[in-house]
């Protein structure tokens, strides 16, 4: 069937972000809220009747079938270089429509009662339709050019959410980071590309992942330092991924993100920008899985370690929002752990529809969270847990759905995180068994911080509040409920039929060996967490002063800050920056200031020769006069 | 009385060539707007007598540099009568005529 | 030494002379005074090559006419009594420079030219030759810029009227 008509999704958010820009203190907050809420209702609407329309009918014997909706030549530069827009729906880009345009309508539900009376509102709503355009457009992307210059998009407009409170000059301090760290990843990307382009002729992917295609159909290919081209063009493109994704060591823009407001982490810096790095491996799966396994495992170990990494740092935060964000860093490491491990086609695709079932169901719960967090922040004005405690009387259905949103993050059947983290492991299981011990490890460590987080919150002591919290408006409130909701019944959705590496369906068998641990470990998660955290007590302090060195590190990020600020400040900017703009400044400009200067004495010495002395134009025609006689009668 | 004789014309030629230099030299080194004038005057009538000279010696039949000479005179003269004036107003407006102190045509 | 040579060298000497004090003088009303010098000593000159009316003129307006204008004008910008300021030493430079090199180079090529005189004979100029050019019309009449010359003059009375003017 013709679904030219999921053109709207992409230019609807355009459209909405054109007007609201453009009319931005002349419409009035509310009507500004309404129009992108309403923007966004539209096009979740659509969403969902393509989706209904693609996996009900786009099926076939070998699996779901790509659709080219839109297809249109953009720039034409030579014969080969030739950059298309459009728009591809397959099973990976209509889910992610749907989770993209749905936590996109809850955040902007949501944000109407959070940021209402915020100074900007109405640029708040320009840049929620901007990013949702970006994301949109990133994830339909047909080749591989659009979706670098959408993920440009991505950046750029989560700089300017991330810099929404711009007085501030720690907001503007995170969003600079976050562009330049996620900048910086690009030009791995870039390279990525230019190089997987050139040698296959085409950024088209349909062509680049097809089995017998130029790519993976045609390599042996070149050897450069030992390693096969193709694997260098996965690394780079990986690189991309990773800082996007927030991949150890470019994680450090995800912690220092939460400067903006809330909303804005739920949708861009847990449910669908970060999630970016992730959808980029699996568009490009099969070319990482068939043609470059080494790449894969490189993905498998960083993500492994960044989710470790991530957790432990977690256990030491005070900030909720920086808990939430380490959090986020980890779950992502789970979905590149998954996709790390997987293979293509059949049984061994396990990994990558596991991957992306967790990507689909983190969406909701970790956008559930900060929308709680937020809920909470707005009660106690304050981000931190040592001023909040015991808000389970005052705010019963923050209360309520959060404490779903932890128990699905840390694996507890039958919510949706069992059954996709329970996947993961079991696709790791059978591939790399340290890689699977060490998930399983941070799976208990996930369900202890976030039960610290949540007994830290909803119970322990109570501190003297200046005015007692009370519950948000319904504004805020149904949102959560709806990603409640969505968080128990995502688990049930068949993924295995819907998302797989080939299209095809896979067969799911229940692995009682390591469903069963995965519980066990987080219910000691919960139960330790419970007993450092459910009353006030000491117990806590004792532990952190008994692991005193182990916990200033964590507590302090590991100190990869630290190292970054150094090599940037003593090495890069003393021994690169600071010549360079010593020779722009003196020689550059010192050449245009000499110039300039020559030309000013050189007039003032003509402009003498003005004088109004009569007598100096006097001898100027008489010596001009005795010059040309001598010259024409003897000279000549 | 023919002068072809007994005097030279490059003689001639040389006291007109002096003359006029020495004018020339006399409006450069001058300060005064009067004195110029004067040094102006000795350079027009060291052009007549070399208008005459020439004259005199190489076209003895005809009349051109005679009459030259006299249109010369003509025109100095109303030259000088001009110049004057201009002083006079000029003594008027800066009350000096210190060829140094008008100066106001410049940059 | 024949006469006319003794009388030229006398003449070209007073000349010379008196153009250089002229020049050099501090004192205004000396330094017109030398110009009248110059001038007479001209008008011999003129006379002594057989143009009488010349010389005639030449005393009538220039000794009598602009002389006389410079004295007055002299007076009107009362200057008499203080002594004209010397002249900057860079002035003094460049004015040297340039009458020596103009000399130079105008001597040079009047005494290496060879002049060749007309071979056919000297004309009698009397008042009556030159009364009759001066309103000829024909191939040696100077009847146009005589009329040009009086249109001239009284462009320049009117306009010297005009300038020096009391406001």
């Amino acid at each position: 069937m013709d679904y030219s008509f999921t053109l709207l999704i992409v230019l609807l958010p355009l459209m909405t972000f054109a007007a609201l820009g453009l009319l931005t203190n002349r419409l009035k907050p509310v009507l500004a809220g309404l129009l992108g809420t309403a923007n966004l209702l539209i096009i979740t609407l659509i969403s969902y009747f393509t989706a209904y329309q693609y996996f009900t009918t786009g099926n076939s014997a070998s699996g779901y079938i790509p659709v080219t909706a839109f297809n249109t030549l953009w720039l034409s530069f030579t014969d080969q270089l030739q950059i298309h827009l459009g728009i591809l729906l397959d099973p990976l880009s209509v889910m992610m429509l749907v989770v993209i345009t749905t936590v996109s309508l809850m955040v902007h539900v949501y944000s109407m009662g959070y940021m209402k009376g915020e100074k900007g509102f109405q640029r708040y709503y320009a840049f929620l339709s901007l990013f949702t355009f970006s994301m949109l457009g990133l994830v339909v992307a047909t080749n591989i050019f659009q979706m670098y210059i959408f993920w440009e998009l991505v950046g750029v407009s989560s700089y300017l959410l991330i810099g929404f409170y711009y007085e501030r000059a720690s907001a503007v301090a995170a969003s600079k980071k976050a562009f330049i760290v996620t900048r910086f990843a690009d030009l791995g990307f870039l390279v990525g590309i230019l190089i997987l382009s050139f040698n296959s002729n085409t950024f088209d992917f349909l062509t680049l992942t097809s089995p017998d295609g130029p790519v993976i159909g045609e390599t042996a290919g070149a050897l450069f330092m030992g390693v096969s081209v193709t694997t260098w063009a996965m690394l780079f493109i990986f690189m991309g991924g990773a800082g996007k994704s927030a991949m150890f060591p470019l994680h450090i823009w995800l912690p220092d993100a939460m400067e903006g407001p809330t909303p804005v982490s739920a949708l861009i810096h847990a449910a669908t920008m970060v999630v970016a790095g992730v959808y980029l491996v699996a568009r490009l799966f099969p070319i990482f899985s068939l043609s470059s396994p080494g790449a894969l495992e490189v993905i498998m170990y960083v993500g492994s370690f960044t989710s470790l990494f991530a957790a432990v740092i977690a256990c030491t935060q005070a900030d909720i929002k920086r808990v939430l964000a380490y959090s986020t860093l980890s779950q992502i490491g789970y979905m590149m752990v998954a996709l790390g491990v997987s293979g293509y086609g059949g049984e061994a695709g396990l990994g990558y529809m596991a991957s992306l079932f967790h990507l689909f169901t983190h969406a909701f719960f970790k956008a559930l969270l900060f929308l709680g967090a937020g809920s909470v922040i707005h009660a106690v004005h304050s981000n931190v847990m040592a001023d909040m405690g015991g808000l389970r009387k005052h705010m019963p259905i923050t209360h309520i759905t959060f404490l779903i949103a932890c128990l699905t993050i840390a694996g507890i059947p039958p919510l949706s995180g069992f059954f996709s983290k329970d996947e993961i492991l079991v696709a790791a299981f059978e591939h790399n068994k340290l890689v699977f011990a060490v998930q399983w490890l941070v799976a208990g460590i996930t369900a202890f911080y976030m039960f610290r987080l949540y007994f830290n919150i909803f119970w322990n002591r109570t501190p003297v509040y200046r005015h007692t919290p009370h519950e948000s408006p319904p504004t805020m409130t149904i949102p959560l409920l709806i990603l409640a909701a969505a968080s128990v019944v995502a688990g049930f959705v068949p993924f295995n039929a819907l998302i797989t590496s080939d299209g095809k369906p896979l067969e799911l068998t229940f692995h009682w060996m390591i469903a069963l641990p995965s519980v066990l470990i987080a219910l000691a998660g919960i139960a330790l967490a419970a007993l450092l955290y459910y009353r006030e007590s000491v117990r806590a302090e004792k532990i952190s002063v008994a692991l005193r060195g182990f916990y200033t590190a964590a507590n302090s990020k590991f100190y990869v800050d630290e190292v970054y600020l150094f090599i940037t400040h003593n090495l890069i900017f003393r021994f690169i920056s600071r010549p360079v703009a010593w020779f722009d400044r003196h020689i550059v400009d010192g050449a245009m200031n000499l110039i300039g200067g020559t030309t000013v004495s050189l007039s003032g010495a003509i402009k003498k020769m003005q004088s109004g002395h009569m007598q100096l134009y006097i001898w100027f025609f008489t010596s001009g006069a005795l010059l040309l006689t001598l010259i024409m009668l003897y000279l000549k | 009385m023919n002068l072809q004789s007994e005097i030279p014309l490059q003689y001639m030629i040389g006291v007109s060539t002096l003359v006029f230099f020495i004018g020339l030299g006399g409006v450069l080194i001058r300060r005064n707007l009067i004195t110029m004038l004067m040094g102006i005057e000795l350079m027009l009538n060291a052009v007549n007598i070399n208008f005459v000279t020439f004259n005199h010696y190489l076209f003895p039949h005809r009349l051109e540099g005679h009459f030259f000479a006299l249109v010369v005179m003509a025109i100095a003269a109303a030259e000088a009568a001009v110049a004057i004036a201009l002083i006079i107003n000029i003594y008027r407006k800066f009350s000096t005529v210190n060829v140094d102190d008008v100066n106001e045509l410049k940059y | 030494m024949t006469g006319p040579q003794i009388i030229f060298a006398i003449l070209a000497s007073v000349i010379i002379a008196f153009s250089i004090l002229s020049v050099l003088d501090r004192r205004i009303l000396r330094a017109a005074i030398y110009l009248l010098f110059v001038l007479v000593a001209t008008a011999g000159l003129f006379y002594m090559m057989n143009y009488q009316f010349l010389a005639g003129v030449q005393l009538i307006l220039y000794a009598g006419g602009i002389v006389v204008l410079i004295i007055f004008s002299i007076l009107l910008t009362s200057q008499i009594n203080s002594k004209l300021d010397r002249p900057k030493r860079t002035h003094v430079f460049s004015a040297l420079l340039t009458a020596t090199v103009g000399i130079a180079l105008s001597a040079v090529t009047v005494f290496q030219f060879v002049f060749k005189p007309s071979p056919a004979a000297a004309a009698d100029v009397n008042m009556r030759t030159i009364g009759l050019q001066l309103m000829g019309t024909g191939e040696q009449g100077y009847a146009l810029p005589f009329e040009v010359i009086s249109m001239l003059l009284l462009a320049v009375l009117v306009g010297t009227i005009f300038i020096a003017r009391k406001k």
